[in-house]
């Protein structure tokens, strides 16, 4: 039984990280229905420049992250505004394989600057701690730490989006955006926000995953999936529903690990197809298809 | 008049595409002034205010508005310079509630009489349902919603495009009697309609426009009725 608890509770935890990944593409799906192939490798990527900033700066992976966030936001920004903007459009097609074109460019160009090796951050003792909950039951400090963390994430985009200016201005404009310019909202400029606001929070996560697990550069496609599946089964358009999404996957995954180990990944898909084929609108969901 | 006007449309060609909708148009709107743009359906009424709000292309001198040539330039800045359109159908957002659809038309903080509190003073039924999704208003409801997003960004023209469109008498009433106020605090007005009687008595000058021209302009006491339907359908 307390073997159980255990394997709930890591799964809970690791689901906090999953929706980490997942909330930034929510948010771009919701906000210009673009389908981001080339988020994994973003936050991979992220990883690699938080590892380039605390080699060279000399600081710890939560201070890089002062460095990394805005950067990533200034790179969402960009290339929002150069490349993705002139994919935006009635087809669904073209931001799907400029993305996907996205993805395999920073996979090769990761690999021609950092080469195929395992890398790590290190966190030092955080990254052993544990808290002891009760008798038998213990929880690492690092993933609980990052569980918090996600948890603000997603409160934090939660209100941005229901109760600032901004988030008026993402949900006008994913309404209609020939109406928002009435307003006097230049899409190109919200759009561009919204992923600068994707990738301040893809920072988060690839320093995260950093810290938490070894990473190259042909690990994005996956982390692409398990966000996928944590926004499907949580529903699209709701950022809690993303949470609940992560949580659900963190979940399945641990059950299935703990009875065997070689069913982790294929015990989270399972979860996937199950909601996918009992409830495809997911858990909680907002949207108007 | 010597004065030039606050809006001035002239020789617009509007396209869809290969399929021109407007032909050689001129149309004025002095400040201070309301004119009605009535006609049929296809007339090409909704296309002249897309032209002016600028969701359609136009030629740069094809409008000037406030002395400055607007034509082809974004919708999001003709709607910075002080032009603001009530589209056709009201299209408030839906992922909005009432209060924040308002809010959101303040969005460019332009200075003038109308803020939050006052467009609900205009529209008290508004006030009440301030937190209620835009969707779940009536169909009067949303239209003055609507009337109300476009005030508050404080333009110097609002366009209004057949806010009766769809609504009972009794309400189109209801909205056309607080229009002299929207007057009175100096945004000028251009109203579309099929209503012909409504819009007359809410204007001072009236266009009628046939399949993309002017067929009539004058002031609106001098219109006989007959010679309104004549140009309304092409007889």
């Amino acid at each position: 039984m307390i073997d159980w608890i255990n394997v709930i509770l890591q799964g809970v935890l690791v689901g906090g990280l999953y929706a980490m990944f997942a909330a930034g593409l929510s948010l771009i799906f919701g906000v210009m229905r673009l389908v981001n192939i080339a988020h994994g490798d973003l936050i991979v990527l992220a990883a690699y420049v938080a590892l380039v900033t605390t080699e060279t700066l000399g600081v710890g992976p939560l201070t890089s992250l002062a460095f990394v966030v805005p950067l990533m936001a200034v790179i969402g920004y960009a290339l929002q505004r150069l490349v993705l903007n002139r994919t935006l459009g009635e087809d669904l097609l073209p931001p799907l394989l400029v993305t996907f074109g996205l993805s395999v460019i920073i996979q090769n160009g990761l690999l021609a600057v950092f080469t195929a090796d395992s890398r790590k951050l290190q966190a030092g003792d955080i990254e052993v701690a544990t808290i002891r909950v009760f008798e038998g039951v213990y929880v690492g400090l690092l993933p609980l730490l990052q569980f918090a963390v996600a948890v603000a994430v997603i409160a934090a985009l939660q209100f941005v989006f229901y109760r600032t200016a901004l988030g008026r201005a993402f949900r006008a404009t994913a309404d209609s955006q020939s109406v928002a310019q009435l307003m006097g909202l230049d899409n190109r400029h919200v759009f561009a926000l919204a992923m600068a606001l994707s990738l301040a929070v893809v920072a988060i996560a690839g320093v995260f995953l950093a810290v938490r697990a070894n990473f190259d550069p042909a690990i994005g496609p996956a982390r692409l999936i398990f966000g996928f599946e944590a926004v499907i089964i949580g529903g699209l358009g709701s950022l809690w529903g993303t949470l609940a999404g992560g949580l659900v996957l963190g979940v399945a995954q641990a059950i299935g690990a703990h009875i065997n180990p070689g069913w982790q990944l294929l015990a989270g898909h399972m979860a996937f197809l199950v909601i996918l084929a009992v409830r495809p609108e997911g858990l909680f969901p907002k949207v108007r298809l | 008049m010597s004065e030039p006007p606050l809006l001035a449309v002239r020789h617009l060609d509007a396209f869809y595409g290969d399929f021109q909708a407007l032909f050689d148009l001129s149309v004025d709107v002095q400040a201070g002034e309301a004119v009605a743009v009535v006609g049929a359906n296809g007339a090409g009424k909704s296309t002249l205010l897309s032209s002016i709000a600028g969701l359609i292309r136009t030629r740069r001198d094809a409008v000037t508005f406030d002395g400055a040539a607007i034509g082809g330039t974004p919708a999001h800045t003709i709607a910075a310079r002080g032009i603001a359109l009530v589209p056709e159908g009201r299209a408030l957002f839906p992922s909005l509630t009432v209060e924040e659809n308002l809010l959101i038309g303040g969005q460019l903080k332009r200075p003038g009489y109308w803020n939050l509190r006052r467009v609900y003073e205009l529209f008290p039924m508004l006030a009440e349902r301030a937190h209620v999704p835009s969707t779940a208003l009536s169909g009067g409801q949303q239209q003055m919603a609507a009337i109300g997003r476009g005030l508050m960004s404080n333009p110097k023209l609002l366009l209004c495009d057949e806010i009766s469109l769809g609504l009972a008498p009794i309400v189109v009433r209801d909205i056309y009697v607080r229009l002299p106020m929207i007057l009175a605090q100096g945004t000028s007005l251009m109203l579309v309609e099929q209503d012909v009687v409504q819009a007359l008595k809410a204007t001072q000058r009236v266009y009628c426009l046939q399949e993309g021209r002017v067929a009539l302009a004058g002031a609106a006491k001098d219109l006989t009725r007959e010679a309104i339907a004549a140009a309304y359908f092409g007889v």
